[in-house]
């Protein structure tokens, strides 16, 4: 074996080309849909047009040269994809404060403000980054990223400083910038706290325990965490009556414990649990009860007459219905008839003006992004990043299914955004930095490993 | 501007969307339908040591470990006294860089003139023709190995 020099490792591919192409072909899109928009309105190309795609390829390109030079073997497609996303909702809420009608939803939609916004989540993204080199510093922060997370998911109910808007009291009011979402962080900081919570105890979880007919039941003492944070997602939805921020947490905690032990019957107690608490809070609280009675029964004309019953849910459907197959074409529906068609029921919007077409492609992005994710996961050589990296990816997957589940009227609507499309800065900001690491992991997991040393006696090594 | 005129922008438009996810489906196509490098001749660095002790070629003794599908096709290892680890791990004998595949995933060594194959608690199991190998199992001539993509199996 030793007069035989070892072949050099073929690299494989960086595809940074390909990245460029597709981001150029995003923005493209994105410009196209402008262009779209400002013809049916107005009859010509929108004034703003050039200025928006430019801004939009400007703070791309440079999001592109940072992810180059500090993640070179990242994964080529989630920016582009993300990016479109983004370009997409910035172009809906666009057409919705274009819309000469005096409805809330085409008044309080803003353009500029997103585009800000935008601009503020991509030097997140750049600075994340450039300062993390190796996600697994974030591994030392385990319980530091818990206690935070917890701190942000109650600081709403601290007075003075958290506010209540729209039924849900999930803001805090910042003197002189205006108001933050705390929660969208909070899941963030969360997921790596479940993380390498998971990593350290999950042989634990897996291993003990007894078989009972097909499902291994664990350990009644280790059912302790997942009690913890099921009382304290309940205690969202019953405190800051935030029903989808409740959802998609205790969802992701159950579907991380399955990754980390593929027991099925973590699964199954997560659901029942949840069940469980979901039906009691709907007998005890009025507000999860409507929701309900809502979801049953939306055409009903009493509900929808009803202040915050089945009114936005109905014209979100009415919106989906209109469009049909091909879709009103953009610019040419009326999307600002449904209540708040720039945030939750964006999707609504979307469907009506894109059509079945336009949303299949839409989730098709958004599947593109998560099986991204869940390659980066499976790739993954250490196992804290293939936790965080499948968390990250399931919360983005999960977020998606609420929030569209909801306007469709397959679950019960709960107040979430679409991630990358609603208007919202919080929101947009964490998102941005969970694609950020999901980048970074990426990167840690496609570049090629160490080469071992060669000459090991007879081991032959064989690498490609 | 004319209902034609916004009707064929609406459609442009969709099938510009749709053109784009096929894109970017495109860019992972090797990812969903597995890359379609030619199958490799015998590598370089898998012919040489000869083995210290010329085996003693007893008939119907495999002497030959033959990759025989995914990314190493082609490549033999030579089989000596020495057992066998395949994985994604760099000390391997045999390293598959195969997401499907664990870092230690199966061994092959020799028995009493036979080769068991034994899995060393992979994710995705190892498979001797069509059956999972549970035990260690002696492997007869010809038999596929499945390890993630990659096959083997051993030959005279």
């Amino acid at each position: 074996m030793s007069d035989v020099a070892p072949e050099p490792v073929p690299m494989p591919a960086k595809r940074r080309g390909a990245q460029l192409i597709m981001l150029a072909l995003a923005v493209l899109v994105v410009m196209g849909a402008y262009a779209n928009v400002g013809l049916a309105m107005d009859d010509a190309i929108p004034s703003g047009m050039l200025t928006y795609g430019l801004s939009l390829g400007g703070l791309m390109l440079a999001a592109y040269l940072v992810l180059a030079k500090f993640a070179p073997w990242a994964d080529p497609l989630i920016l582009p994809l993300v990016t479109l996303i983004n370009g997409l909702g910035l172009v809906m809420i666009f057409r919705l404060s274009e819309s000469d009608s005096n409805l809330p939803s085409a008044t309080l939609a803003s353009p500029n403000s997103q585009l800000m916004w935008t601009l503020v989540g991509i030097v997140l993204f750049s600075l994340t980054l450039i300062f993390l080199r190796d996600h697994r510093a974030l591994q030392r922060l385990t319980y530091t990223a818990g206690a935070l997370g917890l701190i942000l998911l109650v600081s709403p109910l601290i007075p003075f400083l958290g506010q209540e808007l729209n039924g849900a009291r999930i803001w805090i009011g910042i003197p002189g910038l205006g108001q933050l979402q705390p929660a969208e962080f909070a899941k963030l900081a969360l997921v790596i706290f479940f993380a390498g919570y998971l990593v350290a105890k999950r042989d634990v979880l897996a291993l003990a325990g007894r078989r009972l007919l097909f499902i291994d039941l664990p350990r009644a003492r280790d059912l302790g965490p997942v009690l913890i944070t099921w009382g304290v997602s309940l205690g969202v939805l019953v405190m800051q009556k935030d029903l989808g921020s409740s959802l998609l947490l205790f969802g992701t905690f159950i579907a991380l414990l399955y990754i980390a032990t593929q027991r099925v019957s973590w699964v199954i107690i997560g659901i029942l649990l949840f069940a469980g608490g979901a039906i009691l809070a709907g007998l005890v609280f009025d507000h999860v009860q409507q929701r309900f009675e809502v979801f049953l029964n939306p055409s009903d004309p009493a509900l929808f007459d009803r202040v915050g019953g089945s009114a936005q849910l109905m014209q979100g459907l009415f919106a989906m219905g209109s469009g049909g197959i091909l879709g009103t074409g953009l610019g040419q529906g009326h999307p600002e008839l449904i209540p708040l068609a720039f945030s939750d029921f964006i999707f609504a919007a979307m469907g009506e003006e894109l059509g079945l077409t336009g949303l299949m492609a839409l989730l098709m992005l958004y599947a593109l992004v998560v099986q991204r994710g869940l390659r980066t996961s499976l790739a993954a050589r250490d196992p804290f990043s293939k936790l965080l990296a499948g968390g990250l990816s399931f919360i983005l997957a999960w977020q998606v299914f609420i929030i569209v589940g909801g306007v469709t009227n397959l679950i019960p609507l709960t107040g979430l955004v679409t991630p990358f499309m609603s208007q919202g800065g919080s929101a947009l900001l964490a998102n941005w930095i969970l694609i950020a690491l999901l980048v970074r992991m990426s990167d840690a997991a496609r570049k090629p490993p160490p080469q071992a040393i060669q000459n090991e006696g007879m081991t032959q090594v064989f690498q490609r | 501007m004319s209902e034609l005129t916004l009707l064929l922008i609406r459609l442009a438009f969709l099938a510009v969307l749709w053109f784009f996810v096929i894109a970017a489906v495109g860019v992972i196509r090797t990812d969903l339908f597995g890359s379609r490098t030619a199958p490799a001749g015998p590598r370089k660095g898998a012919k040489p040591a000869k083995p210290a002790a010329k085996p003693k070629n007893k008939k119907g003794e495999p002497r030959q470990l033959v990759v025989t599908g995914g990314p190493l096709q082609g490549t033999t290892i030579n089989l000596t006294e020495t057992p066998i680890t395949i994985g994604r791990a760099n000390d391997a004998t045999l390293v598959v860089s195969d997401d499907y595949a664990s870092s230690r995933h199966a061994r092959l060594f020799p028995q009493d003139g036979q080769w068991i194959v034994e899995d060393l608690g992979s994710t995705n199991g190892t498979y001797l023709d069509r059956s999972k190998v549970t035990r260690p199992t002696p492997v007869p001539l010809g038999v596929p190995i499945r390890v993630g993509k990659t096959v083997i199996e051993l030959r005279k």
